[in-house]
């Protein structure tokens, strides 16, 4: 299958610093795709530099190239654009805290200039039905999205993502602030999502990344270590340092 | 250490240190409490100066509108329409140029611009209020002129009898509008400073949670910065009217203290601090002189009621937990 996202000899820097060393990677569509590596490797460093979010950081760089679909994102395209094909979720649930539960799931589509109150609603509803949550809110969509709770906020956030139907989901430890049983929701989630979207995750729970995951890509000081399918990485890996970081000998 | 039990000793340190709190908390409580007895006693002041003013008039006095003191007649809603009408139409337009200098200044300006610039607006809150208006007489007063003649003196207003009673009696450039353009001027180092600090506290996810969604930079300001902000810049915005409603100086400067309800822009009214600045010292008899004292206390009262007014509101729309 033809890759939907390909990166090939990707270096990040922050101002002199090499933080991203030289990555080759292809994802194909409708997978989910598990970052690995201990903590300050690179992951997010490089998920950011997928939907160009390094244009908002003074100092940060990148080169190389990345293609979506074939395009160049770095090339002759806005990035307002490359971000709505590509969208985002954070470590910590950040929801619009002056908007109600509806407005923040649409937000993106007013973005896109969609005003009609019936499209709306019906996007709302099928967004907050894919992040598993609409049974929770459907009687409190123009209460305040701060009232809800942190696991029910991030996939509100989940749920705003999905909103533009992006090609590409970028999820940034998106379980890290959350209970388990938030964590379990959001993780039955993705295999459900896949159909549509396709699934970046960075994450440092490995039973999350075995669970979850189609391919997984083991980073380490800003190398990519190694990058195959899931249960290939995580039973029989061809490099050590993969090795010892999967079974917990270091890291 | 005095005391030759060793078991003393902590208590001893603790006696001593809750004896410094004990003096500490007095201190405190006594210079409270003065600020409370100093609040009392002004208003108590304004209450007795104003009684011979409430006795003659009652309820009426705010909405009477003569002020005439060859007749000995008296009401506040002239200056009471005055102070609003000023104070609201300089927030007007200070409000949104004072945001727009924030959003500049944080989120577009280098920082070698942004620097000096957020400085100089702060600077202008330094300003003492009789340079401003000396500023306003000189170069505000012969451009409001020149304003009113360009829309007054065309051919088809003056040459059209029906049509004349639109053209001010008196062209002075002093009056209103004068008094509404110094106003914002200087009111805007207010909400322009607080709303700086507040935009500069919006979190970095809120604004790459906007980004990430397909928004543009002003979409970003608009619909993620500015709603996180709204609290501390409306914050920002009360200081500017307390300011805009207590400003005497200037106003009393500009706007030609002619004590009658407004009747247009380019026409000369007062404020409730303008007429207290003009006519206090010169005030004829006792009623004159305890009228102004009542203006004084009303004025006093509009500002606690906006200020009460202004927290009610801040509590709604603050943020929660943040501002
Ligand atoms: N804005 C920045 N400016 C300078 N250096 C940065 C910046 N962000 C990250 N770095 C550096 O880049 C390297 C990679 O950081 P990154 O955040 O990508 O790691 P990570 O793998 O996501 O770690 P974690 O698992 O802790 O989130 C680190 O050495 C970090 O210190
Ligand atoms: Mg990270």
């Amino acid at each position: 299958m033809n890759p939907i996202l390909r990166a090939r000899q990707v270096n990040i820097y922050y101002g002199d610093k090499r933080a991203v060393r030289d990555i080759d990677l292809d994802i194909a569509p409708n997978t989910v795709n598990a970052l690995i590596g201990p903590s300050g490797c690179g992951k997010t460093t490089f998920l950011r530099a997928l939907n160009r979010m390094h244009d908002l950081t003074p100092g940060a760089r990148v080169e190389g190239t990345i293609t979506l679909d074939g395009e160049d994102i770095y090339g002759d395209v806005d990035p307002v654009s490359i971000r709505r094909r590509i969208g985002m979720v954070f470590q910590k649930p950040n929801p619009f805290p002056t908007m109600t539960v509806l407005d923040n799931v649409v937000a993106g589509l007013k973005l896109a200039g969609i005003r009609d109150r019936g499209t709306l609603l019906e996007v709302a509803e099928r967004s907050l039905r894919q992040a598993a949550l609409w049974d929770e809110v459907k009687d409190r969509l123009n209460t305040p999205a701060t009232g809800l709770s942190g696991g029910q906020q991030q996939r509100l956030c989940i749920a705003r993502a999905l909103s533009v139907e992006p090609e590409i989901l970028l999820m940034d430890e998106p379980t890290s602030a959350l209970d388990p049983q938030s964590t379990a929701r959001i993780e039955d989630l993705m295999s459900d999502l896949k159909k549509d979207v396709t699934i970046i995750i960075v994450t440092h729970n490995m039973h999350q990344a075995a669970r979850v995951s189609d391919t997984t890509s083991f980073f380490l000081i800003g190398d990519l270590v190694e990058h195959g399918p899931t249960d290939q990485i995580f039973t029989n890996p061809r490099d050590e340092r993969t090795e010892s970081y999967v079974t917990g000998r270091f890291g | 250490m005095r005391e030759t039990t060793p078991s003393v000793r902590p208590r001893h340190a603790a006696g001593a240190s809750s004896r410094g709190d004990g003096l500490f908390r007095g201190v405190i409580l006594a210079l409270a409490l003065a600020i409370v007895v100093v609040f009392v006693l002004a208003l108590y002041q304004l209450v007795a100066g104003s009684l011979p003013s409430i006795e003659r008039y009652g309820f009426a006095f705010l909405f009477r509108t003569t002020w005439n003191n060859v007749t000995s007649e008296f009401g506040a809603l002239p200056f009471i329409i005055g102070t609003l009408v000023t104070s609201f139409a300089a927030l007007l337009i200070a409000v949104p140029l004072a945001i727009a200098s924030a959003v500049f200044v944080t989120e577009y300006a280098p920082r070698w611009l942004a620097e000096p610039v957020g400085y100089l607006v702060e600077l202008l809150a330094a300003i003492p209020s009789v340079i401003y208006g000396l500023w306003a007489l000189f170069v505000l007063k012969p451009l409001v002129v020149q304003l009113g003649t360009w829309i007054f003196y065309q051919p088809w207003i003056v040459q059209n009898p029906s049509l004349k009673w639109l053209v001010p009696s008196n062209l002075a450039g002093l009056g209103l509008l004068t008094a509404i353009l110094i106003l914002a001027i200087m009111v805007i180092p207010y909400t322009a400073s607080v709303a700086r600090d507040v935009i500069r506290l919006v979190p970095q996810d809120q604004r790459e949670a906007m980004y990430a969604l397909g928004a543009t930079k002003w979409e970003v300001i608009r619909s993620a910065i500015l709603p996180f902000a709204r609290a501390g810049i409306f914050g920002g915005v009360i200081l500017s009217l307390g300011r805009a409603l207590g400003e005497t100086l200037a106003v009393t400067m500009v706007i030609g203290n002619d004590p009658k309800i407004v009747s247009g822009l380019f026409n000369p009214t007062a404020t409730m601090s303008s007429i207290i600045a003009s006519e206090f010292n010169e005030a004829v008899n006792n009623l004159q002189r305890s009228s102004l004292i009542e203006i004084g206390l009303l004025l006093f009262v509009i500002s606690v009621i906006v200020n009460y007014v202004a927290r009610l509101v801040i509590a709604r729309i603050t943020v929660g937990g943040t501002s």
